[in-house]
């Protein structure tokens, strides 16, 4: 597998297209090579959403990520910004020595369930309860997509995976991990919002999140967490649409969309 | 203005760290280093660094990672079962060539062992610790005055080949006091600059990716020989060690860090009494000083290397004499430090049995007194 950088094959404001209003192009800062991930996987979507965010505010030289362990490992292929790749589970404390050393820039970490509430909780816990001025967006699957479909802790109960093939049993595997509530009752939290992007309204929701997290970074408020509820056709062995169907139906009602916690809600407490 | 003061070891190291610029200081408390950890708190948001005692070593070195990734000079310390706890993130900042300090305030092990001083750490300092083809540059320091003096090395071994550096001390070094002398050292003329930091991606360049995953066989390998090719420069420039008293020596002491200051006055005993004994202290313990070794043990008739553990450096020094001389080991373990009287007891009656020069040698371990 090579990612060589290579320019845009179609010129957008060819002599060609000059008729035609521009409504939509790909960001600059998301490199234009094709994506690793599965057909109908929510990370490709959420890749775009965040580039989108990152030129639109301008901060492209202001912005550094953590890739994690995990689908995403190659976010950085991808992103084009400065980046690093965090051990496994470890971007939360990767991302707390870059914004240490360098307060004034925008640092995100990209982590997926696994990454971020297994292997990582006691760093996923403890950066949000120090209150590090980072964002973390968190794409909630509910399994291990790259290891090849194991459990994780938020595979909600019943769901059978590679490792609970009769389905996530409470008696041998527990509970779905509600990361985002946990973190939501620690004071060091300022925005916990959960967000899905499989369809185009809440694409839009999220674009909006995504841009409230970097204010409030930008004015140093405190940690902002954002829960992408997402699928894994792949490793639900189901087709995209279908997968959409089963995370509306199933995952919704563990994980409902909206914000757990935000200034304004805050406020009107 | 250069500056003597009285102080512990691990303060000493601390506030020679300071001065040596350190932006970043990411710990964990464990006996016995939490000293550095404590002076930092102290004294390092006032020199301008950021200090955070992190949840655990992982963290500890994962933050050192991010900080370090992002372009600042930063350290952790820890103590043995800590440092194990810190082999995987080593293993990360080796690959993707990260510079950093990190000290090792040794106690006895294995498991959580014992809080007293040991050596047992030697085999994971020098030969990797983590997973995959590595070395850290490993610096031992014997004195007070070497704390201080190592931390301003190692931050400036560690720019100059992007590379993890260990301080490994023991706890004794790390407690004791000593007078200690700091020298007149300006950051601004040691620190390097660090074009690959992930500062912001700049129109003027392409995006700086800090990362030790390359998935594709060939890359992975070229990636390898770029690090070997690395550690053979470093053997070949950064050596260093001490020698005393070998001119005229047919026995050799070989000990580094604590275990050289008992060896010192083994030898000076062993001199009162009439017999020809040199000390050969390695201070560098990865690169190892075989070359030098290699050349003495052409005069030698006998090598007893001392260390407080059951016998870690002395494959090195098996190594460097290749068979030429008969290599005998003398350690104590669990947290024990051997005195002198008893080394040179032992060095005593292997003496006895020291075959004529030239005649056949053979090499046995001694087992470690219980």
């Amino acid at each position: 597998m090579t990612r060589p950088h290579t320019e845009p094959q179609i010129q957008i404001d060819s002599p060609a297209n000059q008729d035609y209003e521009l409504v939509y192009k790909r960001p600059d800062t998301l490199v234009d090579i094709p994506m690793h991930y599965c057909p109908g996987c929510g990370h490709s979507v959420v890749h775009r959403v965040l580039m989108e965010v990152v030129e639109e505010l301008g901060i492209q030289s202001e912005t550094v990520g953590v890739a994690p362990v995990g689908c995403s490992v190659f976010a950085y292929d991808y992103l084009d910004i400065d980046m690093q790749e965090a051990a496994h589970g470890r971007a939360t404390a990767v991302a707390t020595g870059i914004k240490r050393m360098l307060p004034d820039k925008y640092v995100f970490t990209y982590q997926g369930d696994g990454d971020l509430a297994a292997i990582g909780t006691a760093e996923t816990i403890h950066t949000a309860n120090r209150g590090e001025n980072i964002l973390i967006i968190f794409i909630n699957n509910g399994i291990y997509g790259m290891t090849g479909g194991q459990m994780a802790p938020t595979t909600i109960l019943g769901a059978p995976t590679t490792t609970s093939p009769k389905g996530r049993d409470v008696a041998i595997h527990g509970n779905p991990l509600k990361i985002a509530d946990l973190l939501a009752i620690l004071p060091g939290t300022i925005y916990v919002t959960r967000q899905s992007v499989h369809k185009p309204g809440t694409v839009r929701k999220l674009k909006k999140a995504l841009i409230k997290s970097l204010e409030l970074q930008q004015q140093k408020k405190g940690l902002c967490f954002i829960e992408v509820v997402s699928n894994c056709p792949s490793g639900w062995k189901m087709t995209p649409v279908e997968a959409n169907q089963w995370m509306e139906e199933n995952m919704f009602p563990e994980y409902p969309l909206g914000d757990i916690k935000s200034p304004s809600s805050q406020d009107e407490q | 203005m250069a500056e003597t003061l009285l102080m512990k070891g691990n303060e000493a190291l601390a506030k020679a760290a300071i001065s040596a610029g350190c932006d970043g200081y990411f710990g964990y408390p464990i006996t016995p280093q939490s000293e550095i950890l404590e002076y930092m708190s102290r004294e390092l948001p006032g020199a301008g660094g950021v200090m955070i005692q992190a949840e655990s070593e992982l963290a500890a070195i994962n933050m050192v990672f991010g900080a370090a990734g992002a372009g600042g000079r930063v350290m952790t310390s820890s103590s043995s079962p800590g440092i194990s706890l810190m082999q995987e993130g080593l293993s990360y900042i080796a690959s993707a060539e990260l510079p950093c300090l990190v000290v090792n305030v040794n106690r006895g092990g294995p498991g959580l062992g014992t809080i007293q001083p040991a050596q047992g750490d030697y085999f994971q300092a020098t030969k990797g610790g983590g997973h995959g083809d590595y070395h850290l540059i490993v610096l031992a320091p014997s004195s007070v005055q070497e704390m201080a003096d190592f931390a301003y090395l190692a931050f400036d071994l560690a720019d100059k080949y992007r590379n993890p550096v260990m301080i490994l001390a023991d706890g004794a070094l790390g407690q004791m006091m000593e007078k200690v002398t700091f020298p007149d050292y300006d950051p601004k003329q040691h620190k390097q600059p660090k074009p690959w930091a992930t500062t912001g991606k700049t129109p003027e360049r392409m995006r700086n990716i800090i990362t030790s995953l390359h998935i594709e066989p060939e890359k992975m390998e070229m990636i390898n020989r770029k690090l070997q090719d690395k550690y053979r420069r470093i053997e070949a420039e950064e050596v260093r060690w001490e020698t005393i008293q070998t001119d005229d020596a047919d026995i050799l002491l070989v000990a580094y860090g604590l275990t050289a200051r008992i060896a010192r006055k083994v030898l000076d005993m062993a001199r009162d009494s009439g017999q020809r004994v040199g000390l050969l202290r390695p201070i560098s313990l990865y690169p190892f000083p075989y070359k030098p070794l290699a050349q003495l043990a052409e005069q030698l008739d006998l090598i007893l290397t001392v260390e407080m553990n059951a016998g870690q450096m002395v494959e090195d020094v098996r190594l460097a004499a290749e068979g030429r001389v008969p290599v005998e080991f003398y350690g104590r373990s669990g947290g024990v430090i051997p005195s002198p009287e008893e080394i040179l007891a032992h060095l005593e009656s292997l003496r006895n049995d020291v075959p004529v020069r030239g005649a056949p040698k053979t090499t046995q371990m001694e087992p470690v007194e219980p």
